[in-house]
C-alpha cells in the first residue's frame, strides 16, 4: 500500500546532527509513553468522590454491591480507557491531517467528518431514533453514519480515477461541508423542543463518561484499524511534506498515501467522535507541542502525538470530573480553555 | 375571524406596498400616497380596536404550562393561540401555532389582536415590543423555590387577569387539598432517596440528566414521600457522572417521560441500568419508567404527577 524508501536511508536531510533515528524514537516513546501510563494510573485514583483502593480490589465483596469497585471498574476506567483512546485518535489524525493537507492549521474536523457526525447524532437526539447496532448504541451509530456520509461526500469531489488527490479541492470541500452541515444542525435543532436542543447542544461539548465498556468496545476495532494505518505512513508523509514531486521522485506512492492518510484520519477521527462527541483543540494543539519538543520528523511526531494526546485528554477529563465535583465540566470545555490560549500564544511565538 | 383579520392586514400591506411602487415615479405622487396610506393604515387601526374593546380579552399563552392553567380556570375561550409546543388540553390542537421560547412569530401573534400575551421570563425583548405595541404582557417563569406555591400564585394571577377569579380560587383549593391528600397518603412511611432522571440517551447510560434540588420535580417528589439524592444541589437539572451516581446510591429510580420514546420497543430500555449493579435501586429492582407529560408540566395536573410518583414510590400506600 504505502510504497517507501526503506527507514533510515530516507531520513530527512534537516536533521543532519540529531542521533540516529532508532534511538531517538525510543527515548520519545519512553517519555511520551510514560506520562502516559502516569495519567492513565492517576486518574482513575481520582474523583468526584473518593474510594478505597483495598475495598475496591478486595474480591471478597461481591461485586454488585461493593461501592468502591464498581465506580473504579464501571464509572473511572472505561472512562479514562475512553480519553486515552480518544485523544491519541484525535491527536494522531490532526499530525496525519496537517501533513496530508500541507497546512498547519488543519484539525481533524476541518474535513467536515465531524460536522456530518455530529448532524448525525443530533437527529437521534432531537427525533429519538432506537436502532442500535450490535454494541452501537443509536447516537453513536447514527454519527458514525453521518461521519462516513461525509468523509465519502469530501472524497469523491476531490479525487478522480488515478490521478493525485487534490488538496485544495480537499480543504475547500471540507470547509464548505463543513458550513452546510453546521446549517443543518441549526436548522435541525431551530425545529426542536427547547429539552432536546440543549441534550444535543451538551453532546457537542464532548463527554467521555461511556457508563461501561460497551461503547469502547464499539470504537476500539476502528482506532486500532487507523493505527495501523497510521503506522505504515511516517516516512511518506515526510517526504510528502516537502513537495508531492519529490516524494514521488523517491519512490512514493503520492496518490495511494493521500488515500491511505484521508481514509485512516477520517476513520479514527470518525470513532473518536462517536464515542466521545467533537472534542476539541486536541488534534491541532497537542501535534504542534510535540513538534515543538522533538522536531518535524513524522516517525517521531506521529507516536509521540498519539501518547500526548492520550495524556493531554486523560488529564483534562481528571479536571473536567473534579473541579467542580458534584457537578462536571464538559471536557471539551476544559480542553478548549487549556488548548485555545496556548495555541493562541503558539502562533504569537511562531509569527 | 383572525384569518380575516391577517388578510386584511395582507392587502393593506399590498395596497401600501403598491403605492410606494408609484411614488417612486413622482414626488407629488409619492405624497398623496403616503397621505392615502397613512388614512387607509388609521382607519384600519381604528377598525381593529373597535371591536376589540367591545370583547372579552383574546389571550396568546407561549408557555405550555400557562395554557393549561387558563383553560383550567375557564379561561380556555380567551386563548386565541399557543406556543408550537402547547399540546393540553386536546382542544389545543385547534388553535394557530405561534412560535414558542426562541421563535415567537410577533408579527402573526399581533395580527391575531391579542389583549393579553403571556412570555416566558427570559423573553424580555419580546416582552418589550408587544409592550410597544400596546398589549398586556403576563411574564411567567418556572421557580427553582417554591415553584409548586409559584404555580399556584400564577393560577391565582390569571384568574384576575382573565376575569375568572372564582374559578382560578377553586382550582387553587383543590390542587392544595389533592397535594394533601397526597402527602397524607404517603405520611409516616419511610421515605425512599430517589433518582429522577429527565433525559438520557436511548439504550445507554450516557447523556444522563436528573433532577436537582430546585425546581417542581424536586418539590413533587418531597410531596410523593420520597427524598431527591441531589437535594443537595439547587438546580432544576443536574448531569451526573456514573460515579456520582454510583456514590449516591439512590434505592429507587424513576425515569420521567412526556411521551413514549419513539419506535416503541416494549418495557423500554430500563436494563441499562442493570450495568450500575450496586445501586439500591437496581439490585432491588426499583427501577421504573413514569410516562406523560402530567409528570413533567407544572401547570394544573401538579397533584396527578405528584400521585403518580407516590404510587410508583409507595404501592402499599394506595392500595
Amino acid at each position: 500500500m504505502i510504497v517507501d524508501g526503506t527507514a533510515p536511508a530516507a531520513l530527512p536531510s534537516q536533521l543532519p546532527q540529531s542521533p540516529p533515528i532508532r534511538s531517538r524514537l525510543a527515548l520519545t516513546i519512553a517519555g511520551f509513553g510514560a506520562l502516559a501510563i502516569a495519567s492513565c494510573v492517576l486518574a482513575p485514583l481520582v474523583g468526584s468522590s473518593s474510594i478505597s483502593l483495598r475495598r475496591a480490589l478486595d474480591s471478597s465483596i461481591p461485586f454488585a454491591s461493593n461501592v468502591d469497585a464498581q465506580i473504579l471498574f464501571i464509572a473511572r476506567l472505561p472512562r479514562v480507557l475512553a480519553g486515552a483512546l480518544v485523544g491519541a485518535a484525535l491527536a494522531s489524525a490532526g499530525v496525519v491531517f496537517q501533513a496530508l493537507l500541507r497546512n498547519p492549521l488543519a484539525t481533524p474536523f476541518t474535513l467536515g467528518v465531524s460536522a456530518g457526525a455530529s448532524l448525525g447524532a443530533m437527529l437521534v437526539i432531537i427525533l429519538g431514533g432506537t436502532l442500535a447496532v450490535g454494541p452501537l448504541s443509536p447516537v453513536p451509530a447514527a454519527s458514525l453514519a453521518g461521519a462516513g456520509l461525509a468523509a465519502a461526500i469530501v472524497y469523491a469531489l476531490a479525487n478522480g480515477p488515478r490521478r493525485v488527490m487534490s488538496t485544495t479541492v480537499l480543504l475547500l470541500a471540507g470547509v464548505t461541508l463543513n458550513a452546510f452541515f453546521s446549517a443543518l444542525i441549526l436548522f435541525v435543532q431551530y425545529l426542536a423542543d427547547v429539552a432536546e436542543v440543549y441534550r444535543a447542544t451538551r453532546w457537542l461539548m464532548g463527554d467521555l463518561d461511556v457508563g461501561s465498556f460497551t461503547p469502547i468496545v464499539a470504537a476500539l476495532p476502528l482506532i486500532v484499524i487507523a493505527g495501523i494505518i497510521f503506522a505504515r505512513m511516517p516516512s511518506a508523509l515526510n517526504l510528502m511534506g516537502v513537495d508531492s514531486d519529490s516524494a514521488a521522485a523517491r519512490g512514493v506512492d503520492v496518490a495511494a498515501t493521500q488515500r491511505w492518510a484521508f481514509f485512516s484520519a477520517s476513520l479514527a477521527t470518525s470513532a473518536a467522535v462517536a464515542l466521545a462527541g467533537p472534542i476539541g483543540f486536541i488534534g491541532i494543539v497537542v501535534p504542534h507541542l510535540v513538534r515543538l519538543l522533538v522536531g518535524v520528523d513524522h516517525r517521531i511526531v506521529l507516536p509521540a502525538s498519539a501518547l500526548f494526546g492520550a495524556t493531554f485528554l486523560v488529564i483534562s477529563d481528571m479536571l473536567a470530573r473534579t473541579l467542580l465535583a458534584p457537578v462536571e465540566i464538559p471536557v471539551g470545555i476544559v480542553t478548549a480553555i487549556i488548548g485555545g490560549p496556548f495555541f493562541l500564544w503558539l502562533l504569537v511565538r511562531e509569527a | 375571524m383572525a384569518a380575516r383579520s391577517r388578510s386584511l392586514i395582507a392587502r393593506l400591506r399590498l395596497r401600501h406596498l403598491r403605492l410606494r411602487l408609484a411614488g417612486s415615479i413622482s414626488l407629488p405622487a409619492l405624497r398623496a400616497g403616503v397621505v392615502v396610506a397613512a388614512v387607509a393604515f388609521v382607519a384600519a387601526c381604528r377598525a381593529a380596536e373597535a371591536p376589540s374593546a367591545a370583547t372579552e380579552p383574546r389571550i396568546v399563552s407561549l408557555v405550555p404550562a400557562v395554557t393549561e392553567m387558563l383553560f383550567a380556570i375557564g379561561a380556555g375561550r380567551q386563548v386565541v393561540a399557543v406556543s408550537s409546543y402547547d399540546h393540553f388540553p386536546p382542544e389545543v390542537s385547534a388553535l394557530p401555532k405561534v412560535g414558542a421560547l426562541i421563535d415567537p412569530d410577533t408579527e402573526r401573534i399581533l395580527s391575531l389582536r391579542p389583549t393579553l400575551v403571556v412570555v416566558y421570563g427570559s423573553q424580555n425583548d419580546v416582552e418589550a415590543r408587544f409592550k410597544k405595541a400596546g398589549v398586556a404582557t403576563f411574564n411567567y417563569r418556572h421557580g427553582v423555590t417554591d415553584a409548586i406555591l409559584g404555580t399556584l400564585d400564577t393560577i391565582t394571577a390569571l384568574g384576575a387577569a382573565t376575569g375568572h377569579e372564582a374559578q382560578a380560587r377553586e382550582l387553587v383549593v383543590r390542587m392544595t387539598s389533592n397535594l394533601d391528600k397526597v402527602r397524607m397518603a404517603v405520611a409516616g412511611r419511610d421515605r425512599p432517596r430517589t433518582l429522577l432522571v429527565i433525559g438520557r440517551q436511548p439504550k445507554t447510560l450516557q447523556g444522563i440528566y436528573v433532577a436537582g434540588g430546585g425546581g417542581f420535580l424536586n418539590e413533587m417528589l418531597e410531596i410523593a414521600g420520597g427524598q431527591n439524592v441531589f437535594e443537595d444541589i439547587k438546580r432544576e437539572s443536574v448531569q451526573p457522572s456514573s460515579e456520582t451516581l454510583l456514590r449516591r446510591a439512590p434505592d429507587a429510580l424513576l425515569e420521567l417521560r412526556a411521551t413514549e420514546p419513539a419506535g416503541n420497543y416494549p418495557g423500554g430500555d430500563l436494563e441499562v441500568w442493570n450495568t450500575l449493579a450496586s445501586i439500591p435501586a437496581v439490585r432491588n429492582q426499583k427501577v421504573q419508567a413514569l410516562v406523560g407529560d402530567h409528570v413533567v408540566v407544572p401547570g394544573p395536573r401538579l397533584a396527578e404527577g405528584a400521585e403518580a410518583i407516590a404510587r410508583a414510590l409507595h404501592p402499599d400506600a394506595f392500595k
